[in-house]
């Protein structure tokens, strides 16, 4: 176990936090995995607490997760999704984020369209705020999720190869994955269309490749990205048909791959796309278990920012 | 009936090739070469007394964005700032596209300014980049330049069009160089920052795209075109490469663009959103090179207030540009500490330069000129707090800066409208 005392309010970011900040979040939810395996699920960590689910742009996995998360902490969930919310009345985030700390809210859990919202909120709350995913800026936790997986199934992060495939210019999960992964002494790369992948991206201390067969035959880890058409202002490729045989994990590609080399997709999953719809359900993919992984984790950031451990 | 003496300051007169020792007389609105009866003293002892102070690029607002700023509370701040002479933009609301509007601004001027306001005129109607504005008339209402400043002529054909006509008249045309394609929606510089935040880019290339197609096309007009806020290293080379060969270009960076750089946009603060964007490391120093060597005729604030309820908000969403005209004195006067700029320099890059530019009969300290003089105390330290701003709005990133240098005393025409 690591010394280190967790001293954050919120946690917006991977950027900010130390190599030992991590490995404490990665231990703590170590122990909150366990009390997910026994049969009443449930500490009284935050009992009294109130925890608002703050989301101004869609989810089902992570909002989900934070709740349940919440809960089995004993804490008090309010979900506030976009189209109820008053800011589609023109309320700003700021009236919405002094409304929340007027009822008292303790932590505040925002997922939000626009890079730095959470930040936004964290500097402006009392509250605890942890940012579920702030545009194409972080996921911290789902960076976290990722590296907890990593380190039950391969024992260690430094020195392996971690490969991030896909659109990673719009992705919030493959900036947190890259900080994360290098701060903690892990080989990144990162591989896709040039247009989503520039190289500007090794200034992060990570190397680009298009030589996606080459960047395959050495990876420890495959993680898979979502093409974000969501964010995507216009064309950064010719055709799904074109990425999908460019750079989409196919049934040949997973052949050439090291044998015990693990599948991982932040999810949702396009089928046919980035991914062969086979191998997503394959053994070496740890799809659900990252699922799984993620409520341990969400409880241990909760836990760490609002449950007393800070001192 | 105003007299002064401005007694044994550093008298600095570009214009005049001048920079002794002595004093400085003001007799009724000008500036005179014999002390006259009775006037007042002012003892300018190791200050520098200089032209009073030209910022080509500042908008008011008014008509239309009064909550934002006012002719009044604009020039406020100029006043404040050492500035006696300002050129206001013509996006106000209706936009400054016809001599009705023009016409208002003078006489809001007239009534409210503390210093002397210069306005522009519109490039095309509604600043829309479809159609010319009526130029012509534009300039007989008493404009200094035409501009669609805020928004680019993406039609190459309206803006050559727009330049064969401007050079009718002798106005020179003021460019906001930004490729639409290329800027597409982006908030932030596209490099590193950007890529770290998740910010959306908006490449240099955006500019140095417009200041090339400006380039050519004041060769192929001859109408003088001027580069306004110019924030790429490339487009400074580009500028410098075309004056070389003597086409009649010239520009003018923020300061800004000169001070601050993009990583601090990791505070995700909308003071630092400006258009055009923050840029690298690269991009500041080729600047200073440029200022250096003259490649950067002009200083200029860029003076784009907005109401702190419309910058308080997400990065994204807030609209783009802060106040400057307060800080800009200092923030160009640590040009001149780390040795980019000499002295003169400095001083012509807020006085001859935009008076060249413009054709205005300003930024001289000759005898008969009009008394427009700004005296500065070189190393007074201070700390600027928005708060106290003369401006309407708020929207600073310098807040809480610690700065050197400051005016001391704005003279518009013989009259002291700021002193401290």
């Amino acid at each position: 176990m690591t010394t280190v005392q967790w001293q954050r309010k919120d946690l917006v970011g991977i950027y900010e936090l130390s190599a030992a900040e991590i490995e404490l979040v990665l231990d703590t939810a170590r122990a909150f995995k366990q009390v997910g395996q026994r049969a009443i699920k449930k500490v009284p960590t935050l009992r009294g607490k109130t925890l608002v689910n703050l989301f101004i742009e869609p989810s089902t996995r992570t909002r989900t997760s934070f709740e349940l998360a919440a809960k089995r902490l004993s804490a008090d969930v309010i979900n506030i999704d976009t189209t109820a919310s008053s800011l589609v009345k023109g309320e700003t985030l700021k009236d919405t984020a002094k409304n929340l700390e007027a009822l008292n809210a303790d932590i505040i859990v925002i997922r939000h369209s626009a890079a730095g919202a959470a930040h936004f909120l964290a500097s402006r709350l009392r509250a605890s705020v942890i940012n579920a995913g702030d545009g194409a800026h972080e996921h911290p936790t789902q960076a976290l999720l990722d590296a907890f997986t990593i380190r039950e199934k391969k024992g260690r992060i430094a020195g392996l190869n971690v490969l991030i495939l896909g659109d990673i210019l719009y992705s919030r999960v493959a900036r947190s994955n890259i900080w994360l992964l290098t701060k903690l002494g892990a080989r990144v790369t990162l591989s896709g269309p040039a247009t989503l992948v520039p190289r500007q991206f090794e200034s992060f201390g990570c190397r680009v490749t298009y030589d996606l067969d080459g960047a395959l035959a050495e990876a420890d880890v495959i993680n898979l990205l979502r093409i974000q058409h969501e964010r995507q202002r216009r064309s950064a490729f010719p055709s799904i048909g074109e990425y999908s045989t460019l750079f989409g994990l196919t049934k040949e590609r997973f052949a050439r791959t090291k044998p015990d080399a693990l599948i991982m997709h932040p999810g949702p999953i396009n089928r046919g796309v980035e991914i062969d719809s086979d191998l997503a359900d394959c053994e070496r993919s740890v799809i659900l278990e990252q699922v799984t992984n993620g409520l341990a984790v969400r409880m241990a950031v909760l836990f760490l920012c609002a449950g007393g451990a800070r001192t | 009936m105003s007299a002064l003496i401005l007694r044994n300051g550093r008298v600095i007169d570009p214009a005049n090739n001048v920079d002794v020792v002595r004093d400085v007389y003001v007799s009724d609105d000008k500036i005179s070469a014999t002390p006259a009866a009775g006037a007042r003293l002012v003892d300018a002892t190791g200050c520098w007394v200089v032209p009073g102070l030209i910022d080509m690029h500042v908008h008011l607002r008014e008509p239309g964005g009064s909550a934002k700023e006012t002719i009044a509370t604009g020039t406020r701040c100029a006043a404040r700032g050492g500035f006696t002479s300002v050129v206001c933009m013509p996006n106000t609301s209706p936009p400054a596209d016809n001599p009705g509007t023009i016409a208002l601004i003078r006489q809001r001027a007239e009534e409210t300014a503390m210093v002397n306001v210069y306005p522009t005129g519109a490039i095309t109607r509604e600043l829309k980049g479809e159609e010319l504005a009526p130029i012509g008339s534009l300039k007989r209402a008493g404009v200094v330049a035409i501009t669609d400043d805020g928004r680019c002529v993406q039609n190459n054909d309206l803006m050559r069009r727009a330049l064969q006509y401007a050079g009718m008249f002798g106005l020179p045309v003021l460019d906001h160089c930004q490729d639409y394609q290329l800027s597409a929606d982006g908030v932030a510089h596209e490099g590193h920052w950007s890529l770290a935040l998740g910010l959306r880019g908006w490449p240099a290339l955006a500019e140095d795209v417009i200041v090339m197609r400006d380039i050519l096309l004041a060769e192929d007009t001859g109408t003088h075109v001027h580069c306004q806020h110019i924030s790429s290293g490339r487009a400074v080379r580009l500028l410098r490469e075309a004056k070389r060969r003597g086409v009649p270009v010239s520009a003018e960076v923020c300061p800004h663009h000169f001070t601050l750089t993009d990583e601090w946009l990791k505070t995700f603060d909308a003071n630092f959103k400006m258009n055009p964007p923050l840029r690298s490391e690269a991009d500041r120093q080729a600047l200073w090179e440029g200022l250096t060597d003259g490649t950067i005729d002009c200083i200029a604030s860029d003076h784009a207030p907005h109401c702190p309820f419309e910058k308080e908000v997400e990065f994204d969403v807030a609209p783009f540009g802060i106040i400057g005209l307060e800080t800009e004195l200092a923030l160009s006067l640590e040009l001149v500490r780390k040795k980019i700029l000499t002295v003169r320099q400095l001083v012509e890059k807020f006085t001859v330069n935009p008076a060249r530019i413009l054709g205005l009969s300003k930024g001289t300290l000759s005898v008969g000129a009009d008394a427009d003089i700004t005296v500065i105390d070189a190393e007074r330290d201070w700390v600027y707090d928005v708060g106290q701003s003369a401006s309407k709005s708020r929207n600073s990133p310098f807040h809480g800066w610690k700065l050197r240098g400051k005016a001391i005393m704005t003279i518009v025409g013989g009259k002291v409208v700021w002193e401290e």
